[in-house]
């Protein structure tokens, strides 16, 4: 791991102050992700800034009938909150189908929102990697590719967002709120608060340096059954090769969003009003101009299977 | 145990021998040596927190995790490093009452925490209950991972006892209850590599008493 200095920060603003004004700072948070890249020195940042301090650890209720969830709830305390479980399961459940008990104890919401890929290149200094070092390649295209995206991705990466949980928070609207070092607010929806990968994969999200967020936004509960289903190697404690966040109403219709995929939790809404006519429909629409490799094509049937066991426990419920 | 003699070698001599042939093979896997560091460190800071009700002032390169610090720096080296990257849960440890991986928290990150390890939880004396569990079911073979795993159940019941829900609940709205089922999917961040896992699942079947672990989820 290379040296750094390390602050506890104590008011928002000074925090991004901290990391905007210094190139090479950075943030950390539960550090479960962050930490991890610095050992095999895929991150080197010269100066951590411990944002652990700065209170945005509730979750309340907005004007309009949501909830404003704290960038520093855990994971674990989020999945658990009973407003979240009743009014907003489908959070939960991507959360509880993430990373382990010991690991969602420590993350919090933002440090999950910006965690970086698991490409198996991107995390070996030895092979070429346009998102670790930009201009160098790519190993993965042409390389082991089974875990990588099938659509949204670039001729300079093909590589997904891991996390499960903005999955979720894609299927219900969430907004990523931010404020930056001058003191200005932002609110990004999660829709676009992933960027595709295009000509600089190095840049994950449309936060700049030193954009602090602060809290994620639900917007009023949509009501309907609410379902995470992840397909992934072993039962518990693996990333996602295809997930599923959907809620179904009882006429059938309703919203699914894909993980697993694409550099961001990937939602096509003209493919939702799909829904009615069945998993098939939805994704041939959803998935429109995929570009898979030869070996995570299966991607694509089982993100169409995924669905299908989704909305048939949808129409179990909405019978019994 | 104590009045057995006592052996000369240590778990750790032996270890420390053995991560030659580790590297020497390619396999970093036992990893028992700090994190390597490179480059000019960092000014030493700081930093105070309790680990087992005891008051430790350490003063530390940032880089430390709170594993090494633990291992290198205050010799409790019950709590174990396996992956180094929070994949096997070998280092679990207790912060402020909730489990973590030690190996990817800074130890500078925890002024003012109250860190319990095993070697707070029981003595060989006087064991923690699940401790004695893990002893009479044999919920281990070569022992590296029990640490973590044992500092893992204690918080794997609390977190039960709490209401915190899991993957494998058909219902979300429900209190949990420690089935089976339930226990082996809270303990998915512990490892095994001798396999102990289902002996390990009837200790904490004992622990949580035979009518709660029988019920089907
Ligand atoms: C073995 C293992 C298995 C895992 N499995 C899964 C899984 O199945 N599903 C899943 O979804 N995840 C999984 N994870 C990932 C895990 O969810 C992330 O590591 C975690 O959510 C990151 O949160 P953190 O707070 O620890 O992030 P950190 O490491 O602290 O930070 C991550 C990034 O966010 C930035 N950051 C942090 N806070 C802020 C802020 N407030 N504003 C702006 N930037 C900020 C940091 O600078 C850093 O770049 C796994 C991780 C491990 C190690
Ligand atoms: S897919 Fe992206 S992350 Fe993976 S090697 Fe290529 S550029 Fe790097």
């Amino acid at each position: 791991m290379r040296a750094f200095t390390y602050e506890r920060a104590k008011d928002p603003i000074a925090a991004a102050r901290a990391v905007a004004e210094r190139p090479g700072a950075k943030f950390i948070a539960g550090g479960t992700n962050l930490l991890d890249l610095m050992k095999i020195e895929v991150e080197t940042p010269t100066h951590l800034v411990d944002v652990q301090d700065l209170g945005f650890d509730r979750i309340e209720p907005t004007p309009e009938g949501g909830l404003r969830i704290g960038a520093l709830v855990t994971n674990t305390d989020l999945a658990a909150d009973a407003r979240i479980r009743r009014d907003y399961a489908v959070l939960s459940r991507a959360i509880l189908a993430g990373a382990s008990g010991q690991l969602r104890t420590k993350a919090p919401t933002a440090g999950n929102l910006l965690q970086r890929t698991r490409c198996p290149y991107f995390y070996d200094t030895n092979m070429p990697c346009n998102k670790r070092q930009p201009g160098s390649g790519c190993a993965a295209i042409g390389g082991y590719s089974r875990p990588l995206g099938v659509i949204g991705v670039s001729k300079a990466c093909i590589a997904t967002f891991p996390g499960d949980m903005a999955v979720a928070l894609r299927v219900l609207d969430a907004v990523v709120e931010t404020v930056d070092a001058a003191g200005h607010r932002r609110a990004i929806p999660i829709a676009g608060f992933h960027r595709l990968w295009g000509d600089t994969p190095q840049q994950d999200t449309v936060l700049c340096p030193g954009e602090l967020v602060t809290a994620v936004t639900l917007p009023r509960p949509l009501g309907g059954s609410h379902f995470y289903e992840k397909v992934r190697d072993r039962a518990s404690f693996a990333f996602a090769l295809v997930s599923v966040a959907a809620v179904i109403q009882p006429d059938g219709t309703g919203r699914a969003a894909f993980g697993g995929v694409a550099p961001r939790p990937w939602r096509v809404e003209a493919a939702d009003l799909l829904l009615p006519q069945g998993a098939a429909t939805v994704t041939a629409r959803a998935f429109q101009g995929a570009t898979p490799t030869r070996d995570n094509a299966f991607k694509l049937p089982l993100a169409t299977r995924a669905l299908a066991a989704v909305m048939a426990q949808a129409a179990s419920r909405t019978k019994a | 145990m104590s009045d057995l003699p006592k052996l000369e070698i240590s778990r750790r001599g032996v270890l420390a021998g053995t991560a030659v042939t580790a590297v020497l093979t390619g396999n970093p896997a036992l990893g028992a040596h700090p994190t390597p560091t490179q480059g000019e460190a960092a000014p030493p800071m700081p930093v105070r927190f309790t680990v087992n009700g005891q008051d430790q002032r350490l003063s530390l390169d940032p880089r430390t995790t709170l594993l090494d610090a633990l291992r290198e720096h205050l010799h409790l080296t019950g709590t174990k490093k396996g992956c180094d990257h929070g994949q096997c849960g070998a280092c679990t440890v207790l912060a402020n009452g909730r489990r973590i991986n030690a190996c990817l928290s800074l130890a500078v990150m925890h002024e003012g925490d109250e860190i319990t390890t095993i070697e707070g939880l029981g003595t060989p004396e006087k064991l923690h209950p699940i401790q004695a569990a893990f002893v009479k079911y044999d919920g281990y073979q070569c022992g590296y991972c029990t640490p973590g795993q044992i500092c893992s159940a204690v918080a794997v019941l609390d977190e039960i006892a709490r209401g915190v829900p899991s993957h494998v609940q058909a219902d979300l709205m429900a209190a949990p209850r420690p089935t089976n089922l339930e226990l082996r999917e809270r303990m998915s961040g512990n490892i095994c590599r001798c396999g102990a896992y289902s002996n390990i699942a009837e200790a904490l079947a004992e622990v949580v008493g035979p009518a709660a672990a029988g019920a089907k989820a």
